[in-house]
């Protein structure tokens, strides 16, 4: 959990059930306040349930949860629907008004004090203050989903829920949507970002919890690569070594090596700061020409694909 | 309950705002009204002399109670299954907002524009009568009770055709399905209030005053069962 100060929103053992289909089950994680956490897993796992579970659409059939400092029951849904916004996977704006007609009836709703003032804010967070007048309808797919943005910020929450929210934007667009959230998080705004893009996740947030129905893991990016890949070193040198057992055996930090290729060696080491350093001078001692020796990287996305391929071969036998 | 006036009113501009810039609702809102105002106006003014003392019998202008039966229920249709259609209605239901105060500030946007309506026709009708037929029809015609019955069942009959409305269009997953249906489900007060109209229930001070707080009832109760039974979970996730 992030140290930037309290629990903004706390889960346990949360579940929801559809007839006899779980859409999550026992899920149970905590975000802190200011945190941007990324929640992933692919479609049909759960994530948009969850969102509006804790955004009081829908409510749990197990567990508990506390949003934004509530405790998760019918009666605090009004309460807990004051303090948090969410931007849905589709916009759902009133097409035939304008910006600004569209912001105007959500402010009415959140009960801004002063609508006209958070409107200009909301519009100028999401660089859409000169189209206040355009027509919803005749704005483009981008366009539309900032205007969502600046709805879900017109209320100043302390937790943002964003479904999807580069779902079907093209990269350039997507891009500018990752640098608002990316904005917003500089600002300290609780964000809980779901989505199945993984470049997305780990770019812009500070935790990541990986869900199919249960919740597979959860933690920062490069903890759960550590977690689940082992650390390597590759070593690639011009000839093959005569004799590299005798140049790896006993290397501090070095676990075991193997060959990947007959001139490129695969070390597992424990600690690739302190192992680096004595694999190239153990190299250099034994004459060898060396190319290369680089540490292994695993992206978030190898993360989720192990996961989900285990979770598949788990539901195969 | 508390009932918070600036979500009720936010719904209600916004529905406002919609309807002027919907063609099927501005269409809906004139050909009603049209056609309860042309066919009577008509009859009015060919009727022979000789039919006076049979129309002081009747009640003709109670026909046009049927204005403020069809208009709202083709209004209310849309209310819920409008918004589920264009994606609206989640955004709309993560909001502070109560499910009373979402479906007061839909009601109340069915419900200004019928009344206004209804009662800029009767004036026309009127005024027609008034300045165009012969003093003896319009003598028959232009009673002071009628006149009030006019003024009093106007918001009353509309409340009750919006309550129907709205209700069916939390249930349906096609707006124009939803407003047939609507439309259906307001004949009978129109068909009471053409017996009334025509002779065929005989009217009394006591049946009107016995309606009226019926209706006013019914109103009421619209409001809270439709309240209670609307169903974020199944708008939202189309299970119950």
């Amino acid at each position: 959990m992030s140290d930037r100060g309290g629990v903004a929103l706390s889960v346990r053992g949360l579940g929801r059930r559809f007839g006899d289909r779980d859409a999550f089950r026992d899920v149970s994680f905590e975000i802190g306040h200011g945190e941007v956490f990324g929640f992933l897993g692919p479609n049909g796992a759960g994530k948009t349930t969850m969102v509006r579970t804790l955004g009081t659409l829908l409510s749990p059939t197990s567990g508990s949860a506390t949003v934004a400092g509530v405790p998760l029951t019918p009666e605090n849904g009004v309460e807990i629907r004051r303090r948090i916004s969410i931007m849905p996977e589709s916009p759902g704006l009133y097409l035939r008004l304008s910006v600004a007609e569209n912001l105007e009836c959500f402010a009415g709703l959140y009960g801004a004090p002063d609508p006209a003032e958070g409107i200009d804010r909301a519009l100028r967070a999401v660089n859409l203050a000169d189209r206040a007048d355009d027509v919803c309808g005749t704005l483009s797919k981008g366009l539309r989903q900032r205007v969502a943005l600046a709805r879900a910020l017109l209320s100043d929450p302390e937790v943002l829920f964003l479904d999807e929210p580069t779902s079907g934007l093209d990269p350039a667009v997507a891009r500018d949507v990752h640098e608002l959230i990316a904005a917003l998080g500089r600002r300290g705004v609780t964000i809980f970002l779901t989505t199945h893009r993984l470049e997305e996740a780990e770019r812009l947030c500070d935790r990541v919890a990986i869900l199919n129905t249960t919740l597979r893991t959860i933690g920062r990016p490069d903890e759960l690569r550590e977690r689940l890949f082992a650390r390597t070193l590759t070593v690639t040198t011009l000839v093959p070594l005569a004799d590299p057992g005798d140049v790896f055996a006993g290397l501090p930090a070095v676990d075991g090596w193997r060959h990947d290729d007959p001139a490129t060696y695969l070390l597992a080491v424990s600690d690739p700061a302190v192992a680096a350093p004595a694999v190239t001078r153990a190299l250099v001692e034994a004459g060898a020409d060396v190319l290369s020796i680089t540490r292994s990287h695993h992206s978030l996305e190898d993360v989720y694909l192990e996961l989900i391929d285990r979770d598949q071969e788990g539901a195969g036998r | 309950m508390r009932v918070g006036r600036r979500r009720v009113r936010a719904i209600f501009r916004k529905e406002l705002r919609e309807y002027r810039r919907t063609g099927s609702i501005v269409t809906a809102m004139v050909v009603f009204p049209l056609i309860f105002l042309i066919q009577p106006l008509v009859v009015t003014l060919t009727l022979p002399a000789s039919t006076t003392d049979e129309l002081s019998h009747q009640h003709l202008l109670l026909y046009m109670l049927a204005i403020p039966a069809l208009v709202p229920a083709a209004l209310a249709a849309y209310a819920v299954v409008g918004e589920r259609q264009q994606g609206t209605l989640e955004p709309v239901l993560t909001t502070p907002i109560r499910r009373e105060e979402f479906l007061l500030g839909k009601a109340l946007a069915a419900l200004v524009p019928s009344v206004g309506i209804s009662y800029a026709v009767y004036a026309f009708f009127l005024a027609c009568v008034e300045l165009l037929a012969r003093p003896a029809m319009a003598a028959a015609l232009l009673r002071g009770p009628d006149i009030l019955a006019q003024l009093v069942f106007t918001p009353l009959i509309a409340g009750w055709s919006i309550w129907l409305g709205i209700g069916i269009s939390a249930r349906s997953s096609d707006p124009r399905v939803a407003q047939q249906l609507g439309l259906l489900a307001s004949l009978p007060s129109v068909a009471v209030t053409s017996l009334i109209a025509f002779n065929g229930i005989h009217a009394t001070f006591g049946l009107a005053l016995g309606l009226a707080a019926t209706l006013l009832v019914l109103d009421i109760l619209g409001w809270r069962i439709t309240s209670a039974t609307l169903d974020r979970e199944r708008l939202i996730s189309g299970y119950r």
